[in-house]
C-alpha cells in the first residue's frame, strides 16, 4: 500500500483515494463545504485547502486531489491556517449573519466552522449581496441570500435524484442556485437538499421556526412509509414528532429518504384516535377502555370462530401482529390475512417474497428486469440506487409494466404477462443482455402479483429466473420488492389464512364475517362487509370510518417496534413520544382484550412478548441482519403456481405516491405535494 | 533599422494584411511548404524539433510547447486524441492572435496539421472567441481551402488526417482559461474544471487534449521550415524566438509587430510604436502583458526586456506581450480599478476566493481612486488579494490580484496621499468614511 506523510506521521492509505481521505485516515480534520462523499467532486468552496509537497508552492484543494506515494501532507502550517482564515472571510462577507433567526441555527456547517477556522471580526464594509428567494415547492423554504454556492443542492439533484430541477444560473458574484422557472422540485428525494445545504439557505418549509436542534429529543428508528425500513431519527419535542431525519445505513438508503419518509410527521399530531369509541345509533360516541373490550369480546364471544376474520394492516409492527395471530389461532380462528392488497406471495419458502439480493448487493447486478414495479415511487431510495448503477454505465435495466419516469434510461419490453413469458422464450434483445450478465436480477413488484392470476404470473417470472441463471453460487437474483413495512413480517409468521379460509377479498364480502378485526387496517373497502367492524389502529381513516369499535392505537413513533423490510431484514423501531390521549401500544391493547376473552395471552410484557416470537419464528431474532445472497438455496420451481397469463397490462401499485398510508392522507405537507404532483401530472399530459 | 528583427525573418509576412490571405497567397508565401515532409518526420521528430526550438506557449503562461506536446500518450487508444487551439482572445489589450486568424488562417491551419501529427491526433477544433466574427469568417473560408485542396481532411495529400472544426465562444473572458474552454467546448458552463486530471490525460470528452494557443501552434510549420536552431537563435536563452507583440495606450502608434524576444521594452516602445505620448519621460507604467500581470513603473521599464524571466525577475511577466502604456496623464489608480470591475465581472462564480474577493477588491479600490478610504484599507486589501491569489481552481484569481500588488508596490506612496487629501478636506473623526459613504 502507498503511504503519505501527513503533518509527519506517516500513513498507508489504499489507491485512488483522496487528500482529504488520506488526512482523515491519519485523524486530522479537514474542514470543507462543497465535498460530500455521496456526490461528484466539485472543489469550488476551497475550504479544504492543505499544503501538499512535492506540488506547486500554494495550497491545493485536498478534496480533488489524488493522494500520491511519498506525498507529504500538511494541515496546520501558516500557509493552509491563511488559507482557511481566508476562504472563510470571502465566504462570511456576504452572509447574512442571521443565526439567531436562521433554523438551521445549532446545526449550521458554517457556524462551527467560522468557530474554528474564521477570524474574530469583519473587515467587511461594503454592503452585502441580497439574493432573491426562490420557490421550490412546498417543502423547502429558501433564503437564498444565506447560499455559499457550495452546489452539493445541484449536484444531489441531478446525479442522484435524476432530476434537472436545480441549477447554478449568472456568473461572479451574482451566481445564484435556483429552480430556472420558479417550479417545484419535481422529485421524491427532493428534501434531501436541506441535509446537504451546509448553511440556512435551504431549510425545510414545514418545519420552519418550529424549534432549535437543542430542543429536541433524537430517537434512532426505521421508517415505515415504504417496505425498505430506512433508517431514521425521530426529533420530537415534549408529545409533538417535529421532523424526521435520515440516519446512515449503507445497506438499505445510504444518508438518503424519501420526502414521504421525512414530512409526513406531521399527519401523526392529525386526525388521530385518542379514545376509545364505540358506535350507537350510527355514531360514534366516546367510551371507555373497558366498555369498549367489553363489546369487542361479547361480538366475538357470540360468533362461531368461522365467522370472524383477523386482516393486518401496512404499518403494523411485528409483535401486534403476533399477539393477534396467538389470540385469534388461540379462538379457533383461521380467516387470518395481512395481504391487504391481495398478494399472491406467502405460499412458497420464505425467500420467495424476499429481495433476496439485499439492496446493498443489488449493486453487483450488471442487469436488472423490472417487472410491475415502478421502484421510484414504490422504493424511493432504492431507485436512486439504481439509477446510481446505471450511472455507472456497468448495469442495464428492463422494464414489463408501465414505461414510467424512472430517472434513468431502461429497455420497456412490454407491459404485461406475456412480455415476461415471451422474454423466458428467449425473445427479444433483453434476453441478450441478461445472458451475457454475470450478476442477472430480477425485480418483482406488487403491480405484477396483485391480481387475480398473480400466482401464476409469479411462476412466470420464476421461468424467466430460471432460465437466465438468476440463481447461482453466491448470487440470489430473485427479488420480491414490497410496499408495505408489515408486509414480510406478517408473511414470515405466517399471518396468512390456512387453506380453505377465507383471505382478505372473501372476508370483506357481504355476508362472510360476523365480526372483522382490523389491526391497523385501512387500504382496503371495509363498506362492503356487514359484519361487526372492530378497528385497532392511529387514524381516522377507511378502516375507522367502518368502524362498530375503535381501540386506539400507537403509530409507529409511540412504540417499540419490530418491522421486517423487504430484505427480510429485521429492524427495531424505537419509541420516541408516547401514544395520544388515552392509546395504547397496540400489542397492549391486544393483551388486555385476550383477558375479556377468557383466554389471556402468556406474556405480559413486550419482551416476553418478543421471546415469544423469536421462539416460534426464529427469524425475527436476527436482528439487523439480510439473509440475503446466502440463502441461494430458493428452488424457483415451487415460485407460484402455473396457470393462464391475462393480457392485461400490469398496474403500479401506487398511485398517488404522496397519500399511500393513513399518516400520509392525514399530512397537510402531503396533501400540498400530492396536490402539486396531480398538477403536474395533468399539465403533462 | 527598426527593432531587432529582420524582415527576411519575420515569420508572420502578412500580418498586416497587405497581401492575400487565401490559399493562393499563403501558398506564394510559403505556407503549405514541405508540410508533407514534416508529418512524414512522425511525432518524435517533431516534438523534439520544437523542444529544441525553446518556444514557450505564446498565451501567456510561457509553458514550453514541445513539453506539453510529450505529455500526450505515446499510443493511440481507443479515446482519440484532440488538439484544441486557444483562439478566444479576450485579454485586455490584447490582439496578436486576431492578425493571425484574420490574415494568416494557412499558418494557423498548417500548424494545426503538424501539431496534431505530433501527438497523434486526427481531430482539431479552434475555439474562437464570439466576438471575432470576421475573423471566424475568414478561418472558415480557409479552412474550405484547404480540405478543398485535401491539404487538410480524411485522406488528404499529407498523409495524417486532420480534421480541424471551428466553434466559437459567447463572449466570456473565463473560457480562455483551457479547462473552462474546454467545458465550454463541451457544450457546458463555461466553469474551469479542477486539475488533476490535466488535459493530456482527460480533456475534451474525457479524451487526451492539448490546448494551445494560437500562436504557438502558427509559428510551428516555419519553425521546422528553418529549423530550430534558426528559431532558438533569437533571444536569450529560455526566452527564445520571434514573438507578436503589441502596445496600446498612450504610445503614438499602436500596433501589433512581431520582433525577437528580449528586445528591451524601451527599444521596443520607440522604434516600433513611436514612442511614449509625450516623449520617454512622460511615461508612468506599463503593463507588459495583457491586463493580467503586474505593472512596472517607469524606471524598469527602461531596463527591462521582453522575455518572460527578465519581466519574472521585476515581479511582473510577459503574458501576451500585449502592452498597455500609460502615460503622466493616466490615474493610473482609476486604471487598474476598471481592470478590477473587469475582474470581478467576468470571474465565473465557482469558487469562493474569486467569487467574493474579485467584488470586494474592486469595491475597494473604487474608494482608493478618490482616497475615500482609510489608510490602513491598504494593507487589508494587499490581504485581501493575498487571499484570493493562489486560492482559486483557474488562474482568474491570481489575474485579478496581481494588477492590485503591482500597483501598490510601485505607487503606494501616491495612493497614500490621495487618502490623506481626502480626509484633509474632511473633519478627521473616527468612521469618517463610513459617513461620507453615506
Amino acid at each position: 500500500m502507498p503511504k503519505a506523510k501527513v503533518n509527519g506521521t506517516e500513513i498507508a492509505f489504499e489507491n485512488g483515494m483522496t487528500v482529504l481521505q488520506v488526512a482523515e485516515l491519519a485523524g486530522e480534520e479537514i474542514p470543507r463545504f462543497c465535498y460530500h462523499e455521496r456526490l461528484s467532486i466539485a472543489g469550488n468552496c476551497r475550504m479544504c485547502l492543505v499544503e501538499v509537497k512535492p506540488g506547486p508552492p500554494k495550497p491545493q484543494a485536498s478534496c480533488a486531489l489524488p493522494a500520491a506515494d511519498g506525498q507529504e501532507i500538511i494541515t496546520n502550517s501558516a500557509m493552509v491556517e491563511k488559507a482557511r482564515k481566508g476562504v472563510m472571510e470571502f465566504l462570511l462577507i456576504n452572509h447574512p449573519l442571521d443565526c439567531p433567526i436562521c433554523d438551521q441555527g445549532g446545526e449550521c456547517d458554517l457556524q462551527d466552522q467560522s468557530m474554528g477556522y474564521g477570524r474574530d471580526a469583519t473587515r467587511y464594509q461594503e454592503n452585502k449581496r441580497a439574493v432573491e428567494e426562490k420557490y421550490m415547492g412546498p417543502l423547502i423554504k429558501t433564503v437564498m441570500t444565506r447560499c455559499i454556492q457550495c452546489t452539493r443542492c445541484v449536484r444531489f439533484i441531478t446525479e442522484v435524484a435524476g432530476v434537472p430541477d436545480i441549477g447554478l444560473i449568472s456568473r461572479g458574484e451574482d451566481v445564484e442556485i435556483t429552480t430556472y422557472l420558479d417550479k417545484a422540485v419535481g422529485s421524491e428525494l427532493s428534501a434531501n437538499v436541506i441535509d446537504l445545504c451546509p448553511v440556512g439557505a435551504l431549510t425545510s418549509k414545514p418545519y420552519a421556526f418550529n424549534a432549535r436542534p437543542w430542543e429536541l429529543t433524537k430517537t434512532q428508528s426505521v421508517d415505515v412509509m415504504d417496505a425498505l425500513g430506512s433508517a431514521i431519527r425521530i426529533d420530537a419535542r415534549g408529545p409533538a414528532v417535529l421532523r424526521v431525519l435520515p440516519r446512515l445505513n449503507e445497506d438499505i438508503n445510504e444518508e438518503w429518504i424519501s420526502d414521504k419518509t421525512r414530512y409526513a410527521c406531521d399527519g401523526l399530531s392529525r386526525q388521530r384516535l385518542d379514545r376509545p369509541m364505540i358506535r350507537e345509533g350510527g355514531r360514534l360516541r366516546p367510551a371507555s377502555w373497558a366498555e369498549a373490550f367489553e363489546a369487542v369480546a361479547a361480538k366475538i364471544k357470540a360468533a362461531p370462530p368461522g365467522r370472524i376474520g383477523l386482516i393486518a394492516g401496512d404499518l403494523q409492527d411485528a409483535e401486534s401482529m403476533k399477539a393477534a395471530l396467538d389470540l385469534f389461532r388461540g379462538l379457533g380462528v383461521d380467516n387470518i390475512d395481512c395481504r391487504q392488497d391481495g398478494t399472491a406471495l406467502g405460499a412458497g419458502p420464505r425467500e420467495s417474497w424476499l429481495l433476496n439480493s439485499t439492496i446493498a448487493g443489488l449493486e453487483l447486478a450488471d442487469a436488472i428486469l423490472l417487472v410491475g414495479t415502478n421502484p421510484r415511487l414504490e422504493a424511493t431510495v432504492l431507485n436512486a440506487r439504481i439509477r446510481k448503477l446505471w450511472l455507472n454505465g456497468r448495469t442495464k435495466v428492463g422494464v414489463i409494466g408501465e414505461a414510467a419516469d424512472l430517472t434513468y434510461g431502461y429497455e420497456h419490453l412490454g407491459s404485461g404477462p406475456f412480455a415476461l413469458a415471451a422474454l423466458a422464450n428467449g425473445e427479444g434483445t433483453f434476453g441478450e443482455v441478461l445472458k451475457g450478465a454475470s450478476h442477472p436480477a430480477i425485480i418483482i413488484g406488487q403491480g405484477a402479483l396483485t391480481r387475480p392470476e398473480g400466482a401464476a404470473v409469479l411462476r412466470a417470472a420464476a421461468a424467466v429466473a430460471t432460465t437466465f441463471g438468476m440463481i447461482a453460487d453466491g448470487w440470489n437474483g430473485w427479488n420480491v420488492l414490497h410496499t408495505a413495512a408489515a408486509r414480510v413480517g406478517g408473511l414470515d409468521m405466517g399471518f396468512l389464512p390456512r387453506e380453505g379460509c377465507m383471505d382478505v377479498a372473501s372476508m370483506l364480502s357481504p355476508g362472510a364475517l360476523d365480526v372483522a378485526f382490523l389491526l391497523g387496517a385501512d387500504e382496503l373497502d371495509a363498506t362492503r362487509t356487514d359484519a361487526f367492524v372492530v378497528y385497532l389502529g392511529t387514524h381516522g381513516d377507511k378502516g375507522a370510518h367502518r368502524a362498530d369499535v375503535i381501540l386506539p392505537g400507537a403509530a409507529y413513533t409511540e412504540k417499540d417496534g419490530l418491522y421486517v423490510n423487504t430484505e427480510g431484514r429485521v429492524q427495531r423501531a424505537e419509541r420516541a413520544v408516547f401514544p395520544k390521549g388515552e392509546a395504547r401500544e397496540d400489542w397492549a391493547i391486544i393483551r388486555a382484550l385476550s383477558g375479556y376473552l377468557d383466554a389471556p395471552l402468556p406474556y405480559d410484557t413486550l419482551d416476553q412478548l418478543r421471546e415469544k416470537l423469536f421462539a416460534d419464528h426464529p427469524t425475527f431474532g436476527q436482528i439487523d441482519y439480510a439473509p440475503g445472497a446466502l440463502a441461494a438455496t430458493l428452488d424457483l420451481t415451487s415460485v407460484g403456481v402455473e396457470g393462464q397469463l391475462s393480457a392485461a397490462p400490469f398496474q403500479n401499485q401506487i398511485k398517488d405516491f404522496y397519500l399511500t398510508n393513513p399518516i400520509a392522507r392525514a399530512s397537510v405537507t402531503m396533501a400540498q405535494c400530492a396536490g402539486l404532483a396531480a398538477g403536474a401530472k395533468m399539465a403533462a399530459e | 533599422m527598426v527593432g531587432i528583427l529582420q524582415d527576411k525573418d519575420r515569420i508572420f509576412t502578412n500580418l498586416y494584411g497587405l497581401h492575400d490571405w487565401r490559399l493562393e497567397g499563403a501558398r506564394a508565401r510559403g505556407i503549405w511548404n514541405a508540410t508533407a515532409d514534416m508529418i512524414a518526420q512522425g511525432p518524435d521528430w517533431l516534438c523534439d524539433q520544437v523542444k529544441a526550438s525553446g518556444l514557450r506557449g505564446r498565451g501567456g503562461a510561457g509553458f514550453a510547447t514541445g513539453l506539453k506536446w510529450t505529455f500526450m500518450p505515446k499510443q493511440e487508444s481507443e479515446r482519440p486524441h484532440y488538439l484544441v487551439v486557444n483562439a478566444d482572445e479576450s485579454e485586455p489589450g490584447t490582439c496578436k492572435d486576431r492578425e493571425i486568424l484574420r490574415f494568416e488562417p494557412h499558418r494557423l491551419i498548417e500548424g494545426c496539421l503538424v501539431a496534431c501529427r505530433a501527438m497523434r491526433a486526427h481531430d482539431c477544433f479552434i475555439y474562437i472567441r464570439g466576438e471575432y466574427v470576421r475573423e471566424r469568417e475568414n478561418l472558415e473560408v480557409a479552412i474550405a481551402e484547404a480540405n478543398e485542396a485535401r491539404l487538410i481532411g480524411k485522406d488528404n495529400i499529407h498523409g495524417w488526417d486532420c480534421d480541424i472544426r471551428v466553434t466559437h465562444g459567447g463572449g466570456a473572458y473565463i473560457c480562455g482559461d483551457e479547462m473552462a474552454l474546454l467545458e465550454s467546448l463541451e457544450g457546458k458552463k463555461g466553469q474551469p474544471r479542477l486539475k488533476p486530471p490535466f488535459p493530456a490525460g482527460s480533456g475534451v470528452y474525457g479524451c487526451p487534449t492539448t490546448v494551445n494557443n494560437v500562436e504557438s501552434i502558427a509559428v510551428v510549420p516555419e519553425i521546422l521550415r528553418r529549423g530550430a536552431d534558426w528559431f532558438a537563435g533569437f533571444g536569450r536563452p529560455k526566452n527564445t524566438g520571434t514573438k507578436l507583440m503589441s502596445a496600446s495606450g498612450h504610445v503614438n502608434r499602436p500596433c501589433v509587430v512581431e520582433e525577437a524576444m528580449s528586445i528591451p521594452m524601451r527599444q521596443l516602445i520607440d522604434e516600433h510604436f513611436g514612442g511614449v505620448r509625450g516623449g520617454w519621460g512622460n511615461l508612468k507604467a506599463v503593463i507588459p502583458g495583457g491586463a493580467s500581470v503586474r505593472l512596472i513603473p517607469a524606471h524598469e521599464a527602461e531596463e527591462a526586456l521582453m522575455e518572460f524571466d527578465d519581466l519574472a525577475a521585476r515581479k511582473s511577466g510577459l503574458g501576451t506581450a500585449a502592452m498597455i502604456v500609460m502615460d503622466n496623464s493616466c490615474d493610473v489608480v482609476a486604471a487598474i480599478a476598471r481592470l478590477s470591475y473587469f475582474y470581478k465581472h467576468e470571474s465565473c462564480g465557482q469558487c469562493t476566493p474569486c467569487r467574493e474577493g474579485t467584488g470586494w477588491m474592486w469595491r475597494i479600490m473604487e474608494r482608493m481612486v478618490t482616497g475615500e478610504a482609510e489608510p490602513k484599507e491598504i494593507d487589508m486589501l494587499l490581504d485581501v488579494a493575498s487571499q484570493v491569489e493562489g486560492h482559486t481552481i483557474c488562474g482568474l484569481g491570481d489575474a485579478a490580484a496581481w494588477p492590485i500588488q503591482g500597483l501598490f508596490r510601485h505607487f503606494r506612496p501616491e495612493i497614500e496621499q490621495r487618502i490623506a487629501n481626502y480626509r484633509s478636506r474632511r473633519a478627521n473623526v473616527p468612521g469618517a468614511t463610513l459617513i461620507a459613504a453615506e
